[in-house]
């Protein structure tokens, strides 16, 4: 016979053959998968930070498809329009959360905290807060090695080498967390963006007793509950020498920035021209912005109370919160002269304690 | 017959003991002291004095507060100060009990006479239970209460008790001062604990450097029966208590294992001593022999001292720090811990101040690994430090685990070789504090 007529019948029974066991094999082994993993996964961000506790995005859609309720799940990089969108690709309630930010509660900067000695180890926060309590005086500050901004996804985290501390880039920070778990002194929380970005915080996570931590760093919290007496609202408390504001709590009057004795607490994205004369009335109108997911609580309750000065209407700058550029406005108000405060004497330490430190 | 040593692994740094003709000087009392309430491994003491209370040499300021804790003593007579956290050594906040030395008056039944009591009374219950009270811990630097290790589990039977006098660290000779001029003392400690124990074999470990001790201590067994004194080979880290098992017998302790597997106790002569004074003397544990060296000071010292007598005193006896020390280091300088606060006191563990100048601690440069090896030679548990450098970087615990990081003694052998200044010890230290975190938490499940 033509061997070329026998190649090709060969060629094609074999062909024949093989898919017929292919087709047969893909029908019984098949693995049933909700197609639906497939369209949410498009619309997460596909960042596979692990913000979400998942392995990753895939993992992630696969858990969103699971549920039957998405509760508070939350996706912190594609943050609530992502997840609007995702309840309704699945025909589910969307959860309701502010976005979140990481904000680096340490104001020790160089001048702030003088060095008490020097190391020369293995510059990794990790290693260094497994050696010892750190190169100032605070023990519970930051350590200035930056191991958060190595773990950031999102090149948000930064050192300032003036400072020797991080600092957060709002616009791409995602409130993934990743630096929190990274942070061998606890530094770093995430809180809520809060309305148009503005922030009130403590810069400070020192628990040491007052003149203990004013020596080591002037920018402390001395734990004097100044500002707690201040909050009409009840947003701060005081706990193991060290001052909280509760972000669902506060209503940004910013009293307590002007109360504290060292200027431990900053308050972000202020408008820099602040009108004085609150209008009671502009809270309730301000309310009903893009952002209906912030506290929404708190602007309502206190119409008679005319804190909330901090949201006059003339916005100047300011458009819809996330682009806003963190140009701080806080002067940290070096504030009426330390009352309370039992140890005004910072002075640096003799340089003869300086040590190299390391194994 | 050669002298003896672990099968693998270990390195021959330069032993520079450089303060091993200073005769043990007594330390003058200081006139503060701060005892801190954490100088055992394991659970802190608590406090059981008051600001303002008068205190005796000897008293009891804190009492255990768990299994593996341990009694602390005052060391000086005087007055209560202050009941605070402070700065230990590192830094960290840990509750110290400070006092105003006044005279130096001893509590009640303690014997201070020179003279050896070669004569041990009580049962090995009773022996443990004065060992306790007195605050013993393993002086070697671990710290490890003592009355635990005398007392293994009723399953296991201790068959060697080995007094451990290696002192294989660099610069550190207050061992070998201690075992030249009082060997009858270590003798007669290691005879309570073997009788505490029940053992009948005594081995004493001195390495080959230590020809005088070993010899004094060869004097002072002579009429023991079932004393032995061996002399070891020169090598670091001979006086870790895995390797010396290993060295002295042969065994090996099994991953993960405890010594007492092998049948074996090991206990450092600074311990004997204290038992001695523990169980003999009545005396509790409140000072220890303390080496102060360095290549920069103008005299080195082996000095007794009360514990939680200042460094900063300590130092300044020897002329204070000298221009271009820049870093103090309480231990040897294999694995003794930098000092972050000359304000700190000494404790039960601290053997020896070594002071450093900048060439002595220069850091080069770390540099890619080129898989020479040299850190799987040096490691004595036979572990892979740079598998573990690698692994425990990318955070791969899983994989840290199966690889026996557990196993690290933290001898530091793998960095003091690394060609490329790689940090492993740095990286292999955090990496295993994870795992054993991930073991401990899936233990208590």
């Amino acid at each position: 016979m033509n061997p070329i007529l026998i190649t090709i019948v060969t060629l094609t029974a074999i062909g024949l053959l093989v898919s017929a066991i292919l087709f047969i094999v893909a029908k019984k082994f098949k693995v049933e998968e909700d197609a639906r993993i497939d369209d949410v996964e498009a619309l997460l961000p596909g960042a596979n930070c692990g913000g979400c506790g998942c392995a990753g995005c895939r993992d992630f859609a696969t858990k969103l498809v699971s549920l039957d309720e998405l509760g508070d799940v939350q996706c912190p990089v594609g943050g609530g329009e992502t997840m609007n969108k995702i309840a309704a690709l699945l025909g589910k309630t969307a959860p309701v959360s502010a976005p979140k930010i990481a904000v680096v509660k340490c104001n020790g900067t160089c001048e702030n905290r003088p060095k008490v000695n020097d190391y020369d180890g293995f510059a990794t926060c990790k290693v260094k807060a497994s050696l010892y309590s750190g190169d100032t005086g605070c023990g519970f500050g930051c350590l200035g090695c930056g191991d958060c901004t190595r773990v950031c996804k999102f090149d948000a985290i930064s050192m300032d080498p003036a400072t020797g501390l991080p600092v957060v880039d709002e616009s791409k920070c995602t409130g993934c967390g990743a630096c929190v778990k990274a942070c061998p002194k606890g530094v770093i929380e995430l809180r809520p963006k809060g309305l148009r970005g503005m922030r009130v915080v403590v810069l400070c996570n020192n628990r040491d007793k007052g003149a203990v931590a004013r020596k080591a760093c002037q920018a402390a919290c001395i734990g004097c509950a100044k500002c707690a007496k201040v909050c009409k609202f009840e947003a701060i408390a005081v706990e193991n020498n060290l001052a909280y504001i509760d972000p669902e709590k506060c209503k940004l009057c910013t009293k307590c920035v002007d109360e504290c004795p060292t200027g431990a607490i900053h308050k972000f994205n202020f408008p820099v021209k602040k009108k004085v004369e609150p209008k009671p009335e502009a809270a309730p109108e301000v309310k009903p912005v893009e952002k209906p997911v912030e506290k929404p609580a708190p602007e309502v309750k206190p119409e008679p109370k005319p804190e909330p000065e901090v949201k006059p209407e003339p916005k100047p700058v300011e458009k819809p919160a996330p682009e806003v550029k963190p140009e701080p406005v806080e002067k940290p108000a070096p504030a009426p002269e330390p009352a309370a405060e039992p140890a005004p004497a910072p002075e640096p330490d003799d340089r003869e304690d300086v040590i190299e430190l390391d194994i | 017959m050669k002298n003896k040593t672990f099968a693998i692994g270990g390195v021959h740094p330069a032993e520079r003991k450089m303060a091993k003709d200073a005769a043990i000087e007594v330390f003058p009392l200081p006139a503060k002291v701060a005892i801190s309430m954490a100088q055992h491994l394991g659970a802190p003491a608590s406090p059981v004095v008051a600001k303002g209370d008068k205190v005796k040499v000897g008293q009891v300021i804190g009492t255990p507060t768990g299994f593996v804790s341990g009694f602390v003593h005052s060391s000086v007579s005087g007055t209560v100060t202050a009941v605070e956290p402070r700065a230990d050594l590192a830094g960290n906040k840990v509750m110290h009990v400070c006092i105003d030395v006044e005279g130096d008056e001893y509590a009640e039944g303690i014997n201070l006479s020179g003279r050896v009591e070669r004569d041990v009374k009580g049962t090995p219950e009773e022996l443990i239970e004065k060992i306790k009270a007195a605050g013993v811990v393993g002086m070697g630097g671990a710290t490890f209460p003592t009355h635990i290790k005398l007392a293994p589990p009723k399953d296991k039977k201790a068959e060697y008790l080995i007094i451990n006098g290696c002192e294989c660290e660099p610069y550190v000779t207050a061992d070998d001062r201690l075992m030249r001029e009082h060997p009858h003392e270590i003798v007669m400690g290691a005879r309570v604990m073997a009788k505490a124990l029940g053992v009948e074999t005594v081995i004493i470990a001195v390495e080959e450097n230590k020809p005088e001790a070993f010899a004094a201590l060869t004097e002072a067994t002579l009429r023991y029966i079932g004393f032995y004194v061996y002399k070891m080979k020169k090598k670091y880290p001979q006086g870790g208590e895995k390797q010396l098992i290993d060295a002295v017998t042969g065994r090996r302790v099994p991953s993960g294992g405890l010594p007492i597997d092998t049948g074996c106790v090991v206990q450092n002569v600074a311990t004997a001593y204290a038992v001695y004074q523990a169980v003999q003397k009545d005396k509790p544990l409140i000072e220890r022999v303390m080496t102060v060296t360095g290549d920069c000071l103008k005299e080195r010292k082996n000095y007794l001292v009360r514990i939680g007598t200042p460094l900063s005193a300590i130092l300044d006896s020897v002329g204070g720090l000298p221009d271009g020390a820049v870093k103090v280091i309480s231990g040897g300088p294999m694995m003794g811990k930098a000092v972050a606060n000359l304000e700190a006191t000494t404790q039960k563990g601290s053997s020896c101040l070594l002071v450093l100048t900048a060439k002595q601690t220069a850091r080069t440069p770390e540099q890619p690994c080129i898989r020479c090896g040299r850190c799987t030679q040096a490691c004595p548990m036979g572990l892979e430090p740079w598998l573990m450098n690698r692994l425990g970087r990318a955070g791969d615990t899983d994989a840290l685990e199966e690889n026996k990081i557990y196993d690290c003694i933290e001898c530091g052998c793998c960095q003091s070789t690394c060609p490329a200044h790689i940090p492993l010890l740095d990286i292999v230290r955090t990496s295993k504090a994870d795992v054993m975190k991930i073991i401990r938490s899936r233990a208590k499940k």
